[in-house]
């Protein structure tokens, strides 16, 4: 009888390539490479993203800063028009701030509101998803139900319906502090069902494979088996959701914020940017409102895109 | 009952299938050829990934993308119909060459009841009304064995068991009376009482009707029971190509050999198997020379270098340095 | 119970609940429906011993074995491993000690490992859930040892699984059932998923670990050939029930069970039979649906032996001469005319 190694590998193996190595060599890169759209969507993506961190450094002006403010500069158009100044690239708004400013800082806001509410309905989600599909029977139903009755109510509504509440109880000067939290809060409750319906669903077939089973055979605990096999099994799809979904929030919280009821104008995000700027498109300030639509669309594109091609680099039938 | 040396039926010369991969073309089926004569049962035998099923949806044109034939020719009753366009391949597909696949329930509609689908198959490809067609159909559910034809033939897929049902997929395979069959591990999702009666099945077919059968399956039990002549496929190729006992009782081939060494049998010693070290290699990894060489016992040096061709040696074809002519006994 | 009785499972029961649901019950007026995966099966197993269980698709071997392993809560009945009554024990901590003892080898070696763990990680969680080995290093050394001991490079533990072929897998799978040094190993159809060329592998690996080891096997295949291999005693599994638990050598030589007669009749075989041409009429009819199994013996309505006892009377397993047949042809002698002539195949249409 041959005594070989059944691996059929000779017995010194190669070093196993370092991680970085991997990377390079991985299918997902290779992916990335081979699809011009993504790369220009990630080029983007970072440049925005990269300027929403460096915002206090690159801005030209604070526009929470009420002395820096002069309402004799209001409502300069951009620099390469008549009138138009290099101090304010992009122009100014009705108060005399700075647009490109405001835009950069609006963007950093939008950026940090649509991730909190992403993390947040994410945490929720993978959570109740979890417990519904390991345990399933009646607690899988009562949250499935609670979820069924979240997804038939849109999602703004239900931030306009919390937003309400918080305005009637809360007293003004404590609302416009915690606007910031209650927006986030009022995305995240209407974005978990997505996260929770699919982490259910891949629960549900994952909690009856071998490995599971294997795992239960061994005696592991019921809550280290979920957290160990069953939520690294069950998150690859999801990261995708996160994606697609952080565009999706961003978007909400522009509505809410159009429509008045997310941050207040003394904290402008991207949405509240262009609800100021409407008021002024008539009479021929466009660049008010312009500038950050541009910014807003240019993000929303970039972040779906590159969700897409996730979708389709983690799915093997479409490669 | 070995058939006559007559016109094969069918004709597959140096196929290949190949699929793109993001480091070049892969070769799954590499320069396969053999005949099938009328009314003879031939075993394609092999591993999983042997290329023996792939092999057979080539010969029926339904290799799924981004699998392609990259060479070869396919050659049925004198006619090539690997560059048939797809809607004449269709055609060919049921009314020349039947199809039974392993598992019966994918190949039959859940929505429809069995005597429609007969009905249907039956007036694609024959010229019948739909009286005669359903009178056609219910002698096709006799002749597979299901009792009470008259009666089951308004049943659903879902009301038939396991082994019934895959009686159903071989009537609607010999619907418009094709003259080759081809069978991909028809009996392997059933049970072993079942499986022995699809197996007669299959063989009164070939025997009643001249139908040739060409019959893939990792059963070795199956082929030994059915086929005439077997064919061997090991990483793509075959390996051996020879009559049914010949191959089951005398190997020729050192894989070939050890394959039928390593399948328990029911009586006899129950010592140790005796088995092949190593795996087949994967697509992407086949070694140079002699596919096989890293794993046979008997290698010479030239296996490692020089790939062998199929070649006759006495009443068998075999792709092995060990059968030629003259060959160097130079073992490594 | 004899002293080297290791395993012991006494009329254990398993239903399953197909009722539709708790609404249309109501609404229909429909009442629960079980199926009775297991319906009164008892063995015993020796230690050392190379147990198996074999029977067609539905039979419910492999629900014993969930059973065995706690996988499932039998209905009824009661496994004893090593004198401890499992069903009895309440407490984590007496059921992971008897746990640690009994591990199991499942079918598809492509979904019994963690893909997203390296094989290090899933060989070595018996160890690191039972608190066996807690030092880093010696699990490391531990791990290899275990690789090792199924053919596989100590290397091959920072590789994922889908590195590895089907066999390969296989090896990493008993790996892990190994770790814990248990005295019994649940084969629940270790090699239905594998080549024949790598399933000889897999069996020898299998042998050998049992006579290094002192194993003992449940083993669970539909493949009798495999069963003959490897096994020393065989029960025969139908519709949930045993109907017939002898030695291999007995068993494939003189089945006595009229399905068994059938099992071994039906297997295709490479050598065709003396004095025929290797054409046999295969037995007609196929397992019932287990929802409405048949009064009586569950087997009669495909039984050329069946009489009015077989029809209403339930056969309980009995013995008959040193192995158990569950038949009342066998009891009552109607079947020793058979047994003199082997050739006759069993029919019933």
């Amino acid at each position: 009888m041959s005594e070989l190694t059944a691996s059929g590998t000779p017995a010194s193996v190669p070093e196993r390539p370092q991680r970085w190595m991997r990377f390079v060599d991985s299918d997902l890169l290779w992916s990335f490479s081979r699809s011009p759209v993504t790369m220009v969507a990630a080029v983007i993506a970072l440049v925005i993203i990269g300027a929403a961190l460096l915002t206090p450094l690159i801005a030209p002006q604070d526009p929470y800063d009420l002395a820096s403010l002069s309402l004799l500069d209001a409502t300069a158009p951009p620099a390469w028009l008549k009138d138009g100044s290099w101090n304010y690239p992009l122009g100014t708004d009705n108060q005399g701030r700075d647009v490109l400013s405001a835009v950069l800082y609006g963007t950093r806001l939008s950026l940090l509101l649509g991730c909190s509410a992403v993390i947040l309905s994410f945490l929720l989600g993978v959570t109740l998803g979890l417990i519904a599909g390991w345990r399933g029977g009646i607690v899988d139903a009562l949250i499935m139900r609670v979820a069924d009755v979240q997804l038939s109510f849109p999602a703004i509504l239900i931030a306009l319906l919390i937003d309400g509440v918080v305005r009637s109880v809360l007293p003004r000067q404590v609302q416009t502090e915690i606007s910031l939290y209650v927006t986030v809060l009022a995305i995240a409750l209407s974005y978990w069902v997505h996260f929770a319906r699919t982490v259910r669903g891949s629960t549900m077939v994952e909690r009856n494979k071998e490995y599971i089973q294997a795992a239960r055979v061994i005696g592991v605990h019921p809550a280290r088996i979920v957290v160990g096999h069953l939520l690294p099994n069950v998150v690859g799809p999801i990261l995708v959701i996160a994606t697609i979904n952080l565009a999706t929030a961003i978007l909400t919280e522009a509505t809410l914020s159009f429509l008045g009821v997310g941050l207040p104008p003394t904290e402008p995000s991207l949405g509240t940017l262009i609800r100021i700027g409407n008021d002024y498109l008539l009479s021929g300030d466009w660049w008010i409102s312009i500038f950050p639509g541009i910014a807003l669309a240019l993000l929303i594109l970039s972040v779906n895109l590159l969700g897409d091609w996730l979708r389709d680099a983690f799915n093997p039938k479409l490669r | 009952m070995t058939p006559k040396n007559t016109e094969p039926l069918l004709r597959v010369e140096n196929l290949r299938v190949e699929v793109p991969s993001r480091r070049g073309a892969l070769t799954a089926v590499d320069d396969v050829s053999f005949d099938i004569a009328p009314g003879e049962v031939l075993g394609v035998v092999g591993e999983s990934g042997a290329g023996k099923s792939l092999t057979g949806a080539a010969i029926i044109g339904l290799l799924e993308p981004p699998l392609r034939i990259a060479g070869g020719s396919i050659t049925l009753s004198g006619r090539r119909i690997d560059t048939l366009p797809y809607e004449a391949m269709r055609r060919v597909r049921g009314k020349e060459i039947g199809v039974i696949f392993q598992d019966p329930l994918t190949s039959l509609n859940p929505l429809h009841t069995v005597g429609h689908q007969l009905v249907e198959t039956v007036r694609t490809h024959l010229d019948m009304g739909s009286v005669e067609a359903r009178g056609r159909a219910l002698s096709l559910l006799g002749e597979v064995g299901i009792a009470a034809a008259e009666e089951r033939i308004d049943h659903y897929p879902h009301q038939f068991s396991g082994g019934m049902r895959q009686r159903v997929v071989i009537a609607l395979a010999i619907a418009a009376s094709p003259r080759l069959i081809i069978a991909d591990e028809p009996t392997t999702a059933l049970d072993v009482s079942v499986q022995a009666q699809i197996i007669a099945l299959l063989k009164r077919l070939g025997r009643d009707h001249g139908t040739a059968i060409m019959l893939v399956t990792h059963d070795m039990g199956v082929i030994a029971e059915t086929a005439h002549r077997v064919a061997v496929m090991y990483a793509g190729r075959i390996v051996e190509i020879g009559s049914v006992r010949k191959i089951i009782d005398r190997p020729s081939h050192p894989y070939t050999a050890g394959l039928m060494a390593s399948i328990p049998r029911t009586s006899g010693p129950r010592g140790r198997l005796q088995q092949i070290d190593g795996t087949m290699p994967r697509l992407n990894a086949i070694p140079e020379g002699c596919p096989f060489n890293p794993r046979c016992p008997k290698r010479l040096s030239r296996c490692r270098h020089d790939r062998p061709d199929l070649i006759p040696s006495g009443d068998a074809d075999v792709a092995c340095w060990l059968y030629l002519p003259v060959s160097e006994p130079t073992h490594a | 119970m004899p002293d080297d009785t290791i395993l012991e499972v006494n009329d254990l029961q398993h239903h399953f609940d197909v009722s539709p649901p708790a609404l249309d019950r109501v609404l229909r007026g429909k009442g629960r429906v079980a199926v009775k995966a297991l319906d009164g099966v008892s063995f015993s197993i020796r230690r050392g011993e190379n147990f198996s269980l074999v029977g067609e698709s539905g039979c419910g071997k492999t629900t014993v074995a969930r059973c065995i392993v706690g996988l499932y809560r039998p209905s009824a009945g009661n496994i004893v491993f090593d004198g401890v009554d499992i069903g009895r024990l309440k407490q984590r901590n007496a059921m992971s000690r008897v746990r640690r003892r009994m591990q199991m080898v499942f079918q598809d070696p492509y979904a019994s490992l963690n893909p997203r763990w390296r094989v290090r990680k899933i060989v070595a969680e018996p160890l690191v859930t039972h608190r066996l080995v807690t030092d880093k290093a010696e699990l490391r050394t531990r791990v290899g040892e275990l690789l090792e001991q199924v053919r596989l490079s100590p290397a091959d533990g920072d590789k994922f699984p889908h590195e590895f072929s089907g066999g390969q897998r296989q090896r990493i799978s008993i790996a892990r059932a190994l770790a814990a040094h248990p005295d019994l190993l649940v084969c629940d159809e270790p090699t239905s998923a594998l080549d024949v060329s790598v399933q000889a592998q897999i069996l020898n690996l299998m042998k050998d670990l049992q006579r290094r080891l002192g194993l003992t096997y449940l083993f669970i295949s539909h493949n009798l050939a495999v069963i003959y291999q490897i096994s020393d005693r065989v029960g025969v599994m139908y519709l949930g029930r045993l109907v017939e638990v002898a030695t291999a050598d007995q068993l494939f030589s003189t089945p006595r069970h009229p399905y068994t007669q059938l099992l071994l009749e039906t297997i295709p075989r490479l050598d065709p039979p003396d004095g025929s041409s290797g054409e046999r009429e295969p037995v007609a009819g196929e397992v019932p649906n287990p929802i409405h199994p048949p009064p009586g013996c569950a087997f009669h309505p495909r039984c050329p032996l069946a009489n009015d006892r077989c029809r209403n009377e339930r056969p309980s397993l009995l013995i008959a001469d040193d192995a158990f047949v569950a038949c009342h042809a066998v009891h009552e002698g109607r079947l020793s005319s058979r047994l003199a002539e082997p050739h006759s195949p069993a029919r019933c249409d």
